[in-house]
């Protein structure tokens, strides 16, 4: 299943921010966005999941998800969002409750899961007695329970620190290698965009517009941290942001 | 501040970093609230026997224990208790469980919040008291204006709790809900009624100590038995060691209650940082 964005945009009110968006995120790849802050990446990535619907423009799916999906578009949040008055499992079972997927079969799906992010032993655990990064991989774990057609990701990684990071990108690729999933990934740091896009699409500042996509041709096991080819990308994008993100700054400090 | 400057002659003292971290953590120390109730009563005995309180402003905790004995033997406790129980219950459920309803309906619909709230900023300053005969006139001098005395007055505490309660609950995690799809029914019950719950519960502490208090004040027309019947019995004869007596058992009611609800809170919020 793909996503196709076709001239979307969007104000509140007067306040324009995004503009004529138009974009395609090819299935069995991952697309990260990155753009200065308030620039409007979390807002397209809302209208992408459709918790939000834009002003103009429209999010088209292309195709049908697979048969055992059952929630084709799937978010993971900054901040976790986890009850946390339900445990590990608890929380992964959720998502799965509402399908009337109970027992055995519940039970299967949350061992393969858990499994997959390395969080068998702390099926029973609170999320309070979880570290940062375990929280986010139960958060993964939810997600891949209901079998994402597109994985929805918004900063999933911008609330921990740079160690665990890097282990939950090396994660995240094992993942993606594995089973190719298709993503659309926001984020500010640039280093998480070359390690995981398979293009990156590079915002203006607001209101909104594309200003480039950038494609990396590297598989993404081959990318490692401190790769000089990937440290170039990064300086390139880095050149194309920086322009806007002064401006952006500036422009926060005469509002 | 001459002694943060690092010294290099080596005779610097050194000093434990001085802890100022202490506090702001509630701790459980229960024990203390019952070496000052008995230290209380103690004080309160001796007071008396020796003189310095006179018999006139204070009874003797002693003969107050007395009375309740002699309450507890002729078999007049149990008949004050029991109706007077009944009454806190049947008015307390049905003041509490309508209060978290209409408060949650409040906290979900902005029309009903837009219609309901003004009703509830009106009611809620209302001296229940005041309504007593008003109640007796609508359901009648017997239980059924005592029930709805004690109803009223838990409900609009409630009420207000709980859609405060409801309006707190983390939005990101109803996005959460609705971008996995859930059904509405299943976001209200799995993921609001749970976030609202340590709000609905502290909203309950407050509630069921009205109830206590308005109990004594329903009792106070057309009843026979109850702890209230028999406390304004004997405040209207001056009999202050069965006054003592009855207040002492409301006391207690309370303090169940409280404990009560801490038992169900350390239950149900154990998942609370
Ligand atoms: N519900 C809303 N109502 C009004 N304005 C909003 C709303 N949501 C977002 N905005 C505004 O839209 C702009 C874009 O917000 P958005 O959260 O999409 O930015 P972002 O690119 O994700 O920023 P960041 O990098 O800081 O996360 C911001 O200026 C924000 O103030
Ligand atoms: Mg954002």
């Amino acid at each position: 299943m793909d996503i196709r964005l076709s001239g979307v945009s969007h104000s509140y009110d007067q306040f324009e921010v995004l503009r004529d968006i138009s974009l395609e995120i090819p299935s069995g790849k991952i697309v990260c966005i990155v753009g200065p802050s308030g620039c409007g990446k979390s807002t397209l990535l809302r209208f992408i999941g459709g918790l939000e619907q834009p002003t103009k423009g429209e999010v088209l799916q292309i195709g049908n998800p697979p048969k055992d999906c059952l929630n084709p578009l799937t978010y993971i949040f900054q901040d976790f969002a986890l009850l946390p008055w339900r445990s590990v499992r608890g929380n992964i079972s959720l998502v799965l409750e509402d399908h009337g997927i109970r027992g055995a079969r519940a039970e299967g799906i949350i061992a393969d899961v858990l499994a997959r992010t390395k969080l068998t032993e702390f099926h029973k655990a609170l999320p309070k007695q979880l570290s940062g990064g375990m929280k986010q991989r139960v958060a993964i774990a939810r997600a891949l329970a209901v079998n994402p057609a597109v994985m929805l990701m918004d900063e999933p990684l911008s609330a921990l620190d740079s160690q665990t990071r890097e282990l939950l990108m090396d994660d995240l690729v094992n993942l993606w290698t594995r089973t190719p999933f298709t993503a659309v990934y926001v984020t500010h740091n640039l280093a998480e965009a070359v390690r995981l896009g398979h293009s990156i699409v590079v915002m203006s500042r607001r209101p909104g517009e594309i200003r480039e996509v950038v494609h990396l041709e590297t598989p993404l096991d081959q990318r490692h941290y401190g790769d000089s080819a990937l440290e170039e990308k990064q300086k390139y994008l880095w050149q194309l942001m920086r322009e806007e993100a002064r401006a952006a700054d500036a422009e926060l400090v005469h509002v | 501040m001459s002694d943060l400057t690092p010294t290099t002659t080596g005779t610097a003292q050194a000093r434990q970093v001085a802890f100022r971290g202490g506090g702001f953590a509630p701790a459980s120390h229960r024990w203390i609230g019952v070496l000052v109730f008995i230290l209380l009563v103690t004080l309160a005995e001796l007071g008396t026997r020796q003189g310095w309180i006179s018999p006139l402003t204070l009874p003797l905790p002693s003969d107050v224990l007395k009375t309740f004995g002699e309450l507890y033997a002729s078999g007049l406790l149990w008949a004050h208790m029991s109706v007077s129980l009944t009454r806190l219950f049947v008015g307390a459920v049905l003041g509490a469980s309508l209060g978290v309803a209409v408060g949650v309906l409040i906290g979900l619909f902005s029309y009903v919040r837009a219609g309901l709230v003004p009703l509830t900023a009106a009611l809620f300053p209302i001296p229940k008291i005041a309504l007593l005969p008003l109640f007796v006139i609508w359901f009648g001098i017997d239980e059924g204006s005592k029930y709805a005395l004690i109803a009223f007055g838990t409900f609009t505490p409630t009420v207000v709790a709980t859609y405060g309660a409801v309006d707190n609950v983390d939005r990101s995690l109803i996005r959460m809900g609705q971008s996995f799809n859930l059904s509405w029914m299943s976001i209200v019950r799995k993921i609001v009624l749970p976030g609202a719950m340590p709000g609905i519960l502290s909203g309950l502490r407050i509630s069921l100590a009205i109830a206590i208090i308005l109990l004594v004040a329903a009792e106070m027309l057309g009843a026979e038995y109850g702890i209230g019947a028999y406390i304004l019995e004997a405040g209207s004869l001056y009999d202050l060691e069965r006054l003592f007596a009855g207040v002492t058992i409301l006391s207690l009611l309370g303090v169940t209650m409280s404990a009560t609800i801490g038992l169900i809170e350390r239950r149900l919020l154990n998942w609370r940082q």
